[in-house]
């Protein structure tokens, strides 16, 4: 069992090196069309590393949402300005100075919340079920659930506004 | 009896046994796990392969013609002739087309395509891996095929590939929130994500299509999934007659293969998951499980090769009013009529159920009727009257 649980480690390290190496060809390639593609391959990552922490629930919802459905419409996004896709465009602009006071700024918040949060390992945790989870979003958190609901239809008839077409 | 329907089952487990006389002992899950991987890298292909010759032989049959007969006997070895066509072809590659994603979408959108068959109940315990969330994890493959149809078209640059694949990523978004309504009944009534306690729960002969609800999630399921695989009526992402081959216009040789590959084994995999989630998957009387598994995946790629042979393609409207004005209402309210099903006791549930549906696609048939416009009347045109 000692060969499986180290292969276990191996291709979990393995898979974060992908995610990582993906990621960072995502925000430096050129192409944003090739962009969008690696963009797609990082999430499909990002859900192999769900997968290795028993929340399989999370990782095909993942897959389903963000490589399904999300990067279809960036990808969709692309090609309706089909000028940005052409290569020689430069990638980066002349805001690099806002945008690393920006990133200062969330780390300082972002860092210091995930090392207080007391992350709980115990066993209990690791059999999130779909039953369960529908339970906690229909019990214990119905009111932020209602929240997204109505922000996202918010946003439906938002769309759905500026799209019409002028009479 | 037991011996034939465990037949696949003992086969793996006497050539682990064999293995293990030679084998270290930690080699065994290794080999467990390559066993089932070859047998499904294998299936796969092999099962594209006659479906095209099926395909090519039943159309030709409704066309009243033989279709293949000259390779072989019944025309058996065609499939092989064709690969060893497609694999000895000339690749070309468009001079402005993006050569990297033109070479990547047909090899990554085989991926997904034999991934699915990793969690398809080929029989009693034969199943490669019982993922607890079985069901998702199809929809969540079957959902990223859509990126490499259209990553394919974009990196094409032929305005026929970019409309074709402009056509697919609609169609798919589209038909994708029925596909996943259609299912959620069958989870509310199993409550397991696992195509394994899907099948058995429809022991003896509970099919879930014989239930009113079973009925309609199946149409909706089986309609839907014809779509997902772009196939007739809703083969618009690669209408020949409209724009030439669509998405894989600029393709050829194995590549092209590839795509055609990808397309025939998601049509395996959409009719097994269908005939698992509402026709009972594996179970049936007398025959072994797995011969029962497979008369029904097939009757249902009969069914849509029949639909192939009789149906003209849909427009991109009537495509899209379908999936929108028709598809999705019925779906959510299957699902409500579910919910009521489980809730009331045996006979009454039925009924009630039965009326809801009866009604609600009455109601949704006179809402979605064609407008007709009326007959003119010229008055003036008849000026001796």
């Amino acid at each position: 069992m000692n060969f499986f649980s180290s292969l276990a480690t191996v291709s979990f390290y393995g898979v974060l090196v992908g995610v990582l190496a993906t990621a960072i060809i995502t925000v430096t390639t050129r192409n944003l069309f090739h962009a969008a593609i690696f963009l797609a391959f990082t999430l499909l990552g990002v859900a192999l590393i769900y997968f290795f922490l028993h929340a399989e629930f999370l990782a095909g919802v993942q897959i389903l949402l963000y490589v399904g459905a999300i990067m279809t419409l960036v990808i969709f996004a692309i090609m309706l300005t089909a000028k940005i896709g052409d290569p020689s465009i430069p990638q980066s602009n002349r805001q690099r100075l806002p945008a690393l006071i920006g990133l200062i700024v969330l780390g300082f918040f972002l860092i210091p919340a995930i090392l207080k949060m007391p992350w709980k390992t115990t066993a209990d945790f690791q059999t999130t079920n779909a039953v369960q989870l529908g339970k906690a979003l229909m019990g214990e958190f119905v009111f932020p659930f209602e929240v997204i609901s109505l922000v996202l239809l918010v946003a439906l008839i938002g769309a759905i506004v500026v799209s019409r077409s002028d009479q | 009896m037991n011996t034939i329907d465990q037949v696949f089952v003992l086969a793996k487990r006497a050539l682990i046994t064999w293995a293990q006389s030679f084998l270290p002992e930690w080699s065994t899950i290794l080999l467990s796990i390559l066993i089932s991987v070859t047998a499904i890298a294998v299936f796969g292909p092999v099962t594209m392969m006659y479906l095209t010759l099926l395909e090519r032989k039943l159309v030709g049959r409704i066309q009243n013609r033989y279709g293949p007969n000259r390779v072989g006997f019944w025309g058996l070895l065609q499939p092989i002739a064709d690969g060893v066509k497609m694999l000895t072809k000339e690749d070309i590659v468009p001079m402005n087309a993006d050569k990297f994603a033109h070479f990547l979408a047909p090899i990554v959108i085989v991926i997904p395509a034999l991934l699915i068959f990793s969690v398809v109940p080929f029989g009693r315990g034969m199943i490669a891996v019982d993922l607890s969330i079985g069901i998702l994890f199809f929809l969540a493959l079957s959902s990223t095929t859509t990126i490499w149809i259209f990553v394919a078209a974009w990196a094409s640059r032929n305005k026929f590939s970019l409309l074709g694949g402009m056509r697919s990523v609609a169609q798919m978004i589209s038909y994708e929130i029925p596909m996943v309504l259609s299912i959620v009944p069958v989870l509310l009534v199993v409550g397991s994500f696992s195509t394994v306690s899907i099948v058995e729960a429809q022991s003896g002969w509970n099919w879930f299509v014989f239930t009113p609800w079973g009925v309609v999630g199946f149409l909706i399921f089986f309609l839907t999934g014809v779509a997902e695989v772009n196939r007739t009526p809703f083969d618009l992402p690669e209408g020949e007659s409209e724009i030439v081959a669509g998405f894989h216009t600029e393709y050829s040789g194995m590549k092209f293969a590839l795509f055609y590959m990808a397309e025939f084994m998601n049509t395996f995999s959409i009719s097994a998951i269908v005939a698992t989630m509402y026709l009972g998957g594996w179970q049936g009387p007398w025959l072994p499980s797995w011969v029962w598994f497979f008369i029904k995946t097939y009757a249902l790629i009969f069914v849509m090769m029949w639909f192939r042979g009789t149906f003209p393609r849909l427009r991109v409207d009537q495509l899209m009013g379908f999936a929108w004005k028709f598809l999705l209402p019925l779906a959510l309210v299957n699902l409500l009529v579910a919910g009521i099903w489980i809730h009331l006791s045996a006979p009454k549930n039925n009924i009630v159920s039965l009326i809801i549906l009866i009604g609600i696609f009455n109601l949704l048939y006179w809402a979605n009727r064609p407008e007709m416009p009326k007959k003119r009347t010229y008055r003036y045109a008849y000026a001796d009257e």
